[in-house]
């Protein structure tokens, strides 16, 4: 698989990324290997196998439908990086 | 002080009963620190409360693995990003050691967000292995096997997500525990990938993770994926001896990449433990190979989707002077993640793409399956399955950091367990290179009973877990 400029661009672009000039290539070179490597995949029989996303094929709980005491509003305060009245900053995303 | 060097947990409580035995551990951990830099943060020292603590464990000192929540303790799980994370809750695994009495001396230095086999990716430096300083631990708990390698604590906490327990103690010489998926808590464990990730211990005797895992065991209403069963008595199920158990022997774990030493080292540990009564049994696991294939789709794809919590707007990494939302969330992530965590997610992201789903990222899921059911057919007629644990001994720091994908192969040998949520233990059975090599034993889910009975029975028939490193002055001191 063939991972060109474009192709990184939109990765990063999806994952949120920003890449420098200086890791492009090495990051370029680095996925590409690694889908090489797990192309081994592709020459499996997994007709009817159904894909397994939890190890015992279990469902998650639900959690009762309770009120319990969850306002962590005071600790989570401290460990924002930037938050005024009780709300996080963010730059303005509106004009 | 030497007296408690590399003793086991027994000993440590004796031990407590007339000395401050936590400040030993913290000053032997501060002497070896600028050997093994095995610790991110040093705990601020036990209070006077410490001494007089209850349970289990009580007064034993241990360390944590950075990507357990210690509230009020910074945790970084290695990374820029949460250099200066101080959560504001304990994991239950955190917890459950606390309510046992022991004392979290510090954090342990891991790969960044557990991605890694070798520890040189973390943010606060590699470990050197106390067994030859130029040489890697292994990771990602790469810091909790080297403090208990080096004799510093008697047990560390650590996480197993592809091997990154087992691994570890395998090249340091340690005794390394991974429970079933669902066994332990995930808790307030920072996530690498949720269905693969499980908690584990690291100590030199397979008794003392028994004792650790009896009091970190157990339901957690707070982990969805934790799963309600009976308890069990782990250190009583160490006595059971191992008259009649199947060891299944699969070729498929000698591969061609396994060196002959290492192979020849773990035959000769099994032909002790068929001496003690056990029947080596030969089995197949002819999907083994595809392993790390599977692996290194699922486990980069579930990475991309937890580590995107990590926005430099509620906790972690901020960028400065952003212009607009997305340039935060960009320049956050990309100051905040080292290289190998990049690719992962770059990798992840492609196969949790349009157009390459279905190729990769289902075909993996269903390859997984397989995988699992080579296990479950293979469980069948054995209780264990066993062979080696790596490939080859610990490289040289620096060695394998231009090639990345010669580490991901050298997972051969745990990947598969961790994708069917199995229990397994390395232990250390010789020595290649002057440099420990650590034997594997499986068990099937919940097994982890005959895997101690197993894995101590060996160990009382010999000393490899016993044998110490002869560390530099400065760890002696």
């Amino acid at each position: 698989m063939h991972i060109d400029n474009a192709g990184l661009d939109r990765l990063a672009r999806l994952a949120r990324l920003g890449l420098d000039d200086g890791e492009r290539e090495r990051l370029m070179a680095g996925i590409e290997s690694v889908l090489d490597m797990v192309s081994a995949l592709r020459n499996v029989d997994v007709n009817a196998v159904l894909p397994m996303a939890h190890p015992h094929d279990a469902q998650l709980r639900l959690r009762a439908d309770a009120v319990d005491d969850c306002d962590r509003q005071a600790a989570l305060e401290q460990i924002a990086p930037q938050m005024q009245s009780g709300l996080y900053l963010v730059p303005k995303v509106i004009e | 002080m030497s007296g408690l060097r590399f003793a086991d947990i027994a000993a440590w409580r004796a031990a407590a009963a007339d000395q401050d035995v936590v400040a030993v551990a913290r000053t032997m951990a501060e002497a070896a620190q600028p050997d093994l830099n095995a610790l991110i943060s040093l705990a601020p020292a036990a209070d006077a409360a410490a001494a007089t603590r209850t349970g289990a464990l009580a007064g034993i000192p241990f360390a944590h693995k950075d990507l357990f929540c210690t509230g009020g303790l910074r945790t970084t799980a290695g990374s820029r990003m949460l250099a200066d994370f101080v959560p504001p809750y304990d994991a239950t695994v955190a917890v459950r050691l606390d309510q046992a009495g022991a004392i979290c001396i510090g954090k342990a230095n891991m790969d960044e967000f557990a991605m890694g086999s070798s520890n040189e990716n973390s943010a606060f430096g590699a470990v050197r292995n106390p067994w030859d300083l130029t040489r890697v631990p292994g990771g990602s708990s790469g810091g909790s096997a080297a403090l208990v390698a080096a004799g510093i604590v008697p047990f560390a906490t650590g996480s197993d997500t592809g091997g990154s327990v087992r691994q570890p103690a395998a090249f340091c010489g340690v005794t390394g525990f991974k429970p079933s998926y669902g066994r332990v808590s995930r808790y307030g464990m920072i996530a690498f990938a949720s269905s693969l990730d499980q908690a584990g211990v690291i100590a030199r005797h397979a008794r003392d993770c028994a004792e650790v895992l009896d009091c970190l065991a157990g339901f957690d209403p707070r982990d969805a994926t934790s799963v309600e069963r009976p308890a069990e008595h782990f250190v009583g199920a160490c006595d059971r001896g191992v008259q009649g158990l199947r060891i299944g022997v699969a070729r498929q774990l000698y591969s061609a990449g396994v060196r002959s030493e290492i192979a020849d080292c773990t035959r000769a540990a099994l032909s002790e433990l068929e001496r003690a009564g056990a029947v080596l049994v030969d089995i197949e696991l002819p999907r083994l190979e595809l392993s790390v294939s599977a692996y290194y789709v699922i486990a980069p794809a579930e990475a991309s989707s937890n580590l995107a919590r990590y926005d430099g707007v509620r906790y972690g990494h901020r960028a400065e002077s952003a212009r607009d939302l997305n340039e935060l969330y960009s320049r956050s992530r990309s100051e905040g993640f080292g290289n190998e965590v990049k690719r992962r997610i770059l990798v992840g992201t492609f196969v949790l793409s349009a157009g390459y789903y279905d190729a990769y990222y289902l075909r993996a899921q269903q390859v997984r399956r397989l995988i699992a059911e080579d296990f479950a057919r293979a469980f069948s007629g054995v209780d264990v399955i066993a062979g080696p644990t790596t490939p080859d001994v610990a490289f040289g720091i620096g060695e394998k950091a231009d090639d990345p994908l010669a580490m991901y192969a050298a997972d051969i040998n745990t990947v598969a367990v961790n994708l069917a949520g199995l229990p397994a233990i390395s232990l250390p059975c010789g020595f290649v290179d002057a440099m420990p090599v650590g034997l594997q034993l499986i068990g099937p889910a919940w097994g982890e009973s005959q895997l101690f009975a197993a894995a101590h029975a060996y160990q009382q028939l010999s000393d490899w877990h016993q044998r110490t490193p002869s560390l530099t002055a400065g760890a002696q001191s």
